[in-house]
């Protein structure tokens, strides 16, 4: 499957092809999501409806934190084996990640006022979420920061390979140390402590958010390669102002784009 | 009618804090949505237009 999907113009017709069924999905399943979560779910016998924030702030904790590995592991295939679609992936998925890290500090800060007393707290869970959002920007600040691009994505495949020790810091900063963050409620030794008719909007909200990425993330990389393209046939043409590139394809035969 | 809409938009005395976290995540993602599907329809259309030029005159 990844090495049938590993030269670019495989990747563009096989991402076309798929592209418009998973952002449908995508569309139904958080559609569904949202009814379940902000009007079938019961609301909290503790915390009342403000229990209804867990259903975004939770997936995007998840996303946050998946989609980090995803990137890092893109990187270390890129750093390692030089995957041509390696940093591509790594790149379109970074701005994706970043905005899920921040819709869950934002939600969270918006829970924690009625629920904790206080909108922030420098505990081990907030604080080490901040630290991922902040390896997300670095790393796309980085990327960004050379001329050469191939020395940025270098650059910031070693900072994203190298920030994955945040990630067990994060997951297991709730048992290590005292904060003021609830402790893990679905993924858990023992199976969920959660109610049902909670868990399945939670689960409906996150296969949402996931389909969504997914949609986002092979839009971006597509738009990548298409820009990496553009960049070559300009190059081309400032080389040869004159003559038609050689290898140009023959009329009539133009590269499918969409 | 409206005053059960009242109630369900009160969200129990927690509506300030439930309505603008929904809002922000729509607005975030839907944003970055938005801003990915502007740049690749963007690109699509750049790339369409160096093709054409890259072709011979009839």
């Amino acid at each position: 499957m990844i090495s049938r999907l590993a030269n670019p113009a495989q990747f563009m017709r096989v991402s076309g092809a798929v592209l418009p069924f998973l952002a449908g999905l995508a569309a139904v399943v958080l559609a569904v999501g949202l009814v379940w979560a902000l009007v079938l779910a019961p609301p909290d016998y503790q915390q009342g409806e403000s229990v209804r924030i867990m259903f975004i702030h939770v997936p995007a904790a998840w996303m946050a934190l998946s989609v980090y590995l995803l990137m890092a592991v893109a990187s270390a295939v890129a750093l390692v084996w030089r995957h041509p679609l390696a940093d591509v992936a790594a790149q379109a998925a970074a701005p994706i990640g970043a905005a899920f890290t921040f819709v869950c500090l934002a939600t969270g800060s918006l829970w924690g006022r009625p629920m904790w007393g206080t909108w922030w707290v420098w505990d081990a869970r907030l604080t080490s979420v901040l630290v991922l959002f902040f390896l997300y920007l670095g790393y796309i600040a980085l990327v960004n920061a050379f001329d050469d691009a191939s020395r940025g994505a270098r650059a910031g495949a070693l900072l994203a390979v190298v920030g994955v020790i945040n990630l067990p810091i994060i997951k297991f900063s709730v048992d290590w140390w005292n904060t003021l963050h609830q402790p893990a409620s679905v993924f858990r030794l023992g199976g969920p402590t959660i109610y049902i008719s909670m868990l399945l909007p939670l689960l409906a909200m996150a296969l949402g958010f996931a389909l969504l990425f997914a949609a986002l993330w092979l839009v971006r990389m597509r738009t990548a390669l298409n820009e990496r393209k553009l960049r070559a046939l300009r190059l081309h043409r400032m080389a040869e102002p004159r003559s038609r590139p050689a290898d140009a394809a023959p009329p009539g035969a133009r590269p499918a784009v969409h | 009618m409206a005053a059960l809409l009242d109630h369900y938009f009160a969200m129990g005395g927690y509506a300030v804090y439930v309505w603008p976290a929904y809002a922000i995540a729509v607005a975030v993602l839907g944003g970055v949505a938005v801003q990915s599907w502007w740049r690749y329809r963007a690109s699509v259309r750049a790339l369409e237009r160096v093709q054409r030029q890259l072709e011979p005159k009839p």
